[in-house]
């Protein structure tokens, strides 16, 4: 009944010509089955390349032949198509092990270098610039799954490639939301990642875990290096980790007890002599050093009210959602309007910081430095074109 | 009760999920030896369960220890319905029934199912604990090793070669049982991969029984193979070369391992060759027709026939015949007498073997080979193979009686093979008759002063070209000249041979690999009808298949192959043939001639000119070949004998200034006419397709060469980057207008592209050699071509030839001065000999390196040092009997596998390509973490003999049988062999990287 010895010597096959498009003049013969194996697993890294930007086979093949392999090698186009398929077999049982990196270097199936696994590994979980920009701070979910058609054609990334990248992020994300430690170091533990790209990863899920909004127009000038760089001090600074290193999610959500803090610093602004005080020392401290020094003047309380402003929001989800965007329209708008040098803007902002030291009426300068010491980073990162 | 089997169970990891609830397994073990079974806990909930389990001990006799494999079955619990199976590992336990091999089996084993393929791994400690009293050898032979290298192993020294055991054992399929009716492709599977298991340990045990009773203690050049004769049963049958070996104690002495694997055996004290001229004796045949000159009339349908009339195993003509030799005629008479009866002791002369002791080679004859068509009918006595054996024995005879009739008295690279398809099955045997050294052959015989003061006069290098048949006696033309080397002893134009290119052999530029292919339509037919059409088709085909591989041998300017291997495969409605060797130059053979091509009809004006244009074509080819195979022998000889009788007083002159035989020259009819001798007729459409499709052959791209032998003649600097490949591809041909000849241009393209395919994937490791290819060709159904290649790739460093061989020179310069002054003599000659003939020209380098600019950017890459955290040991894969740059200090057993896979799910798993890829890549898994549980490194000789795939894409089913075998060893490599040996003396060191230490 079940034996394939006997299924396939008695099975009635339909000719071969019913099975198979009739071969064209010339070819009389049709290849069933072609495989290479080798005892080292041959890893072709421009087929990689091609297999994980998401070329079906014959897209991969013809891209082949154009990049003039044949002329150097003096193959055909059946040795190219013969050789892609097999890699892309050989990517494609790979896949399962790269979705969990440690598996992949404690099999036995594939005998791989060490070097060779980690560029595996490594081009696996890199991503295009132009989709983390389209998927960085949404959530994670099957939504957002649905909307990768629209980001692939708007992209020009194949919408395979999309969902490979979308699926890493989700994957990563997922193991470790709940970790405890830190969140580069466990990424890099339980992904076999880089350094580099492990921050990038801990980048994507602090924001996809607090839902920055990435995607307004007046935010479409930012690089996802821009935002890469903001979480990374966020990290450090504004969540729970950074107070204390053995809380789950410690470098993924923000120290709810400092955003309630942040609501002191209100008075800084409310307080109008405070206020006073503080433009005087700003700019009795920067006269004559700042080019833009009159258009400083004349917008520091404006300045001031939206730094401020938007600290004290901060306990609303909500306003935590749109701290990039009102970040760039309370501040770098306004000053990019003024034409305001980068190195102007540094030494407003330091000036701004170190100030508030001095005002004898206000007792939050702990809170302050927390605050404004990232916030200074991130403005910094965030003033350009 | 003479051994105590103990085993425990650690753990496992990467189970798979058997619980769809919890996404968890609640996983335990059985362990079962024999009819004894036991059991660890239930390890609750996990997919890395930490068994840790007592010892399990059982106690058997060391009959069952030999035959039985221990059978790990990992299961999940289900407390309410049947204990669901997760998969099995069998563990062969032979290599630790002898004391030199394996002590402990340790590691992780993938577990294996015969459905879903590997499922996760376990690792298994196993011991044995044999008893004193094992001296009263009954049933079983433990301690007799056994290697599939067909060599004397490495680290081991041939003390005797007894010679040729083999045996076979027949069972019923258990596919073909009455029971396989009701029970699950899974126990059918199981059933059949136990019985194989236990069927190579029985047949494993009764070859150590006869090695034991020839008083040898090992068994070189072992294959075994099993015939899958469907309803009529399952043959297991083995051969192999029983030896007496003997350790080597000093590690120290051993040459680059690139050079062939028996160089390190020189400091065996050895007797070189007796004076060949004595040994004339039996009708002589030209060399070139041997391959098909003896079977044609060989083809048998069911009943046995043996139209051989000189069976009879006297030699026909006594040593007095013409040319014996001068000088020290008595001893020598003695010699040849004794290597007479030492081999005429013996059933059959044969050996496995294909590379050989220095010295123990004197003559070859050339290649003989045996087929027979038979009927297979139901074995109704499995304990009594009779039928089997008798086939066999038949076929052997035949070879024997070959052998003998080129005044041979043995026969070496032996081998056989079959073919089935139905019914019908073709048994095949070949090898090449050679002369031998008795000195191997039996314990203590010549010994002293008399023959070492023969070797002064043995001609090096060229020894085993010389004819060891009687020229006078010849039935047919031969083209007989004196040896180019030597000048001496006469010579073949050609020479074909199935073993390995002797190390002292002197060959000029390098060599290439070599197929003809052929395919011949065949009526579909029952039974006799049938097999009388095989055994019809089957003189003609290797009419064909030779004269095919002479046209190339030609094309090639080279004239003499080795390793030669021709593979008739039977199927329902095709004969397919196909013949790998590797062809060189050999500097003692005379230069072949070119091909001429004649028409038929000399009046057509427009034939004419097609013809003379083929014939420029096919000479500019010779040209290009020589060129590119630099193939440049020294113009002077051809001055001096490369005519034919050119002015014989000059001649006899300069022979006489070597040697005092000078008068035979008159007793030589040399007059074989023109060189170019060898003419093709065109007379019909048929022949001209044979002229194309010689044509059609492309050499391998530049920086890339081939081989099917051990190692590539002209390439001694092999860099330690390997990458052994089985690569398999089917076609389905159109059963539309099927004619001989778009079979045969079908067949050919098949191999061609997948060479071309080869030649493309392992491009990042030119300049690299393909050594060791093998093709196996098979009929799995009617349209369909299956043609399964394994070989290994290794790296050699253009750079380093002219110093690696300078160096070689003097290493075995060195090594000689501290020999006696005879073998002095020998390398001595060698290099004068292979300074001139060896040219590595410079200029050739660098065009080979400029064709190549990526390569040795990649090859730097890749040897970069492994990182640290890799927690799977490197397991290396090779067919060759060696791994370069490294010395194997240790051989830990054979590796002997059987699995089979099947699929319901066939689209579902990537289609054929994608089960079948999986499947090999499991394989290869599955042999590496056997070779690392025994705390080796490496598979030598390793070989895939079966490769049995059958699907039926209309059921989405497929099912595939693979078996493989090889040699499990430790290997150190040369840099860290220095550092090594001076802390350890005694070499005994630690396999670099040993995987399957890891216990998470």
């Amino acid at each position: 009944m079940a034996h394939a010895r006997k299924r396939c010597s008695s099975a009635v096959l339909a000719p071969a010509g019913a099975l198979q498009p009739r071969p064209g003049p010339g070819v009389a013969m049709t290849s069933e089955l072609d495989i290479f194996v080798g005892n080292t697993t041959l890893i072709d890294e421009d087929v990689y390349r091609l297999w994980l930007d998401g070329y079906s086979v014959s897209d991969a093949v013809s891209l082949r032949v154009r990049s003039g392999i044949l002329e150097q090698t003096g193959a055909t186009a059946a040795v190219l198509q013969s050789d892609t398929m097999d890699h892309y077999r050989t990517f494609h049982m790979l896949e399962r092990l790269l979705h969990a990196p440690p598996k992949l270097l404690h099999q036995l199936i594939f005998q791989i270098p060490p070097s060779r696994q980690a560029l595996l590994i490594e081009r696996y979980y890199a991503f295009d610039e132009a989709f983390v920009r389209e998927v960085l701070g949404k959530k994670l979910s099957k939504g957002t799954k649905k909307d990768l058609d629209d980001i692939s054609t708007k992209t020009g990334i194949t919408l395979k490639s999309c969902r490979r990248q979308f699926d890493n992020f989700k994957r990563v994300f997922k193991v470790v939301e709940e970790m405890r430690g830190s969140l580069v170091d466990n990424i890099q533990q339980h992904f076999l990642l880089s350094d580099r790209l492990a921050r990038d990863y801990a980048a994507i899920v602090f924001f996809a875990n607090n839902r920055f909004e990435t995607g307004k127009k007046k935010l479409q000038y930012l690089s996802f290096g821009d935002f890469a760089f903001c979480a990374e001090l966020m990290i450090q600074n504004w969540t729970l980790g950074a107070v204390d290193s053995q809380v789950a999610d410690m470098d993924v959500d923000l120290d709810k007890e400092f955003l309630q803090d942040l609501k002191e610093l209100k008075m800084l602004v409310a307080d109008k002599d405070l206020l006073d005080l503080h433009k005087s020392l700003v700019c009795t401290a920067l006269r004559g050093k700042l080019g833009v020094f009159s258009e400083m003047e004349a917008n520091f309380k404006n300045l001031s009210r939206g730094l401020v402003n938007v600290a004290a929001k901060l306990t609303h989800n909500k306003d935590v959602r749109d701290l990039f965007v009102d970040l760039v329209e309370k501040f770098v708008e306004p000053c990019r309007s003024d034409h305001w040098p980068l190195n102007d803007v540094r030494l407003f902002l330091n000036q701004y910081s170190a100030s508030v030291h001095s005002l004898d009426g206000f007792r939050h300068q702990a809170l302050w430095d927390r605050y404004m010491g990232t916030l200074r980073g991130c403005l910094l990162r965030l003033y350009h074109d | 009760m003479p051994g105590k089997l103990k085993v425990k169970i650690v753990a496992g990891r990467h189970l798979p999920v058997m619980d769809r609830a919890s996404d968890l397994t609640d996983a335990f073990v059985e362990v079962k030896f024999g009819n004894t079974t036991f059991k660890t806990d239930v390890y609750l909930k996990s997919l890395n369960p930490q068994w840790n389990s007592e010892w399990f001990k059982f106690e058997v006799d060391d009959e069952d220890l030999q035959d039985e494999p221990l059978q790990i079955t990992v299961l999940d619990h289900d407390t309410y319905s049947a204990n669901d199976a997760i998969g099995k590992v069998y563990i062969d336990i032979d290599p630790l029934l002898y004391s030199e091999a394996a002590t402990v089996i340790s590691g992780w084993f993938p577990i294996y199912d015969t459905i879903h393929g590997i499922r996760g791994e376990i690792n298994v400690v196993v011991k044995v604990d044999l008893f004193n009293d094992l001296n009263r050898f009954r049933q079983s032979s433990c301690g007799v090793k056994f290697f599939c290298t067909t060599s004397i192993p490495k680290c081991y020294r041939a003390v005797i070669i007894h010679g040729f055991v083999e045996e076979l054992v027949v069972n019923e399929d258990p596919e073909y049982q009455w029971i396989d009716r009701i029970r699950t492709p899974r126990a059918s599977n199981e059933a059949r991969q136990r019985l194989i298991s236990l069927m190579s340990g029985e047949l494993q045990r009764k070859i150590g029984l006869k090695v034991l009773e020839m008083r040898g203690n090992a068994v070189v050049g072992y294959l075994q193979c099993f015939d899958l004769e469907g309803e009529s049963g399952l043959v297991v049958r083995a051969i192999g070369t029983a030896c007496t070996l003997d350790k080597l104690s000093s590690p120290a002495a051993f040459l680059p391992a690139c050079n062939s694997p028996s160089k390190e055996m020189k400091e065996i004290p050895f007797n070189e060759d007796p004076n060949p001229n004595t040994h004339s004796s039996g009708p002589s045949t030209p060399l070139k027709n041997q391959t098909y000159s003896f079977s044609p009339s060989k083809s048998y349908s069911r009943q046995s026939s043996s139209s051989d009339t000189d069976l009879s195993l006297t030699p026909k003509t006594g040593m007095g015949s013409g040319s014996a030799g001068k000088e020290g005629g008595p001893f020598k008479a003695l010699l040849r007498q004794q290597t007479q009866s030492a081999l005429e002791q013996r059933e059959f002369p044969f050996f496995t073997l294909t590379a050989f002791p220095p010295g123990f080679l004197v003559h070859v004859g050339g290649v003989v080979s045996a087929r027979s068509v038979k009927l297979l009918d139901r074995i109704h006595n499995p304990d009594e193979p009779e039928t089997r054996d008798a086939w066999w024995a038949e076929i052997r005879q035949e070879i024997k009686s070959h052998a003998k009739a080129l005044g041979c008295h043995a026969v070496v690279g032996y081998s056989e093979s079959t073919s089935i398809c139905e019914e019908v099955c073709i048994l095949s045997a070949s090898g090449t008759a050679a002369v031998l050294n008795p000195r191997f052959l039996q314990d203590g015989t010549v010994e002293g002063c008399l023959e070492q003061r023969l070797e002064e006069n043995l001609p090096v290098g060229c020894g085993f070209c010389h004819i060891p048949y009687d020229e006078l006696n010849m039935p047919f033309p031969a083209h007989l000249t004196y040896c180019y080397n030597c000048r001496k002893q006469k010579v073949p134009d050609v020479l074909f041979t199935t073993i390995d290119l002797p190390t002292d052999a002197t060959v000029i530029g390098k060599g290439c690999l070599i197929q003809a292919r052929l395919c011949r339509l065949k009526k579909k037919a029952q039974a006799e009808a049938n097999a009388t059409a095989i055994s019809n088709l089957l003189p003609f085909m290797e009419y064909e298949v030779h004269t095919q591989l002479m046209n190339k041998l030609k094309l090639k300017g080279m004239n003499a192959l080795f390793g030669l291997r021709i593979q008739i495969t039977v199927g329902e409605n095709m004969l397919m043939g196909l013949a790998s060797a590797t062809g060189v130059y050999l500097a003692a053979l005379p230069t072949p001639g070119g091909i001429q091509i004649a028409g038929k009809t000399p009046n057509d004006g427009s034939y004419e000119q097609h013809i003379s244009h083929m014939q420029k074509k096919i000479n500019d080819t010779i040209a290009k070949n020589k060129e590119l195979y630099e193939i440049n022998p020294p113009e002077i000889s051809e001055e001096i004998i490369g005519s034919p009788i050119p002015e014989p007083r000059q001649r006899s002159r300069l022979l006489r200034s070597q040697s005092e035989s000078s008068d035979e020259v008159t007793e030589l009819d040399l007059s074989h006419g023109k060189k170019d001798a060898f003419v093709l007729e065109i007379d019909d459409t048929d022949a001209m397709e044979d002229v194309h499709s010689l044509l059609t052959d492309v050499p391998p791209p530049s920086g890339f060469y081939s081989c099917n032998t051990e190692i590539m003649p002209g390439i001694n600097n092999w860099t330690s980057e390997i990458q052994m490949f089985t690569s398999v591809r089917v076609i389905r041909l159109s059963s539309l207008n099927l004619t001989n000849q778009a079979l045969n241009k079908n067949f050919n393209d098949l191999c061609e592209n997948l060479l071309k395919s080869l030649y493309f994937k392992l491009r990042s490791m030119i300049p690299c050699c393909l050594c060791h290819v093998n093709f196996t060709v098979s009929l799995p159904e009617d349209e369909l071509i299956q043609v399964t290649v394994t070989a290994v790739a290794i790296t050699f460093d253009k750079n380093q030839a002219l110093q690696t061989t300078k160096t070689h020179v003097e290493k075995s310069l060195q090594r000689a001065s501290t020999d006696n002054e005879e073998l002095l003599q020998f390398p001595l000659e060698l290099c004068s000999d292979s300074l001139p003939s060896h040219p590595f020209p410079p200029a050739k380098a660098v065009t080979v390196e400029k064709a190549s600019p990526m390569g040795e950017g990649n090859f730097r890459n890749r040897s970069a040092p492994p990182c640290a955290n890799s927690t799977v040991g490197v397991v290396k894969m090779t067919p060759l009997s060696f791994i370069p740059g490294a010395k194997i200090t240790k051989y830990l057993g054979i590796i002997n596998m059987f699995f089979i896979r099947e699929t319901t799910s066939l689209r579902e798993e990537g289609g054929v390509s994608g089960f079948l890829h999986a499947f090999i890549a499991e394989v290869f898994a599955m042999v590496r973490a056997h070779v690392a549980a025994l705390g080796g490194n490496a598979v030598v000789s390793y070989i895939m003999k079966q490769c049995v795939f059958m699907e039926n894409p209309n059921k989405n089913q497929a099912q595939c049988l693979i078996n493989v075998s090889g040699d499990a060893v430790v290997f150190v490599r040369e840099s860290e062999l220095e550092v090594v040996s001076t802390q350890q003396p005694t070499a005994n060191c630690q396999p670099s990287c040993t995987g399957g230490e890891v216990t998470t």
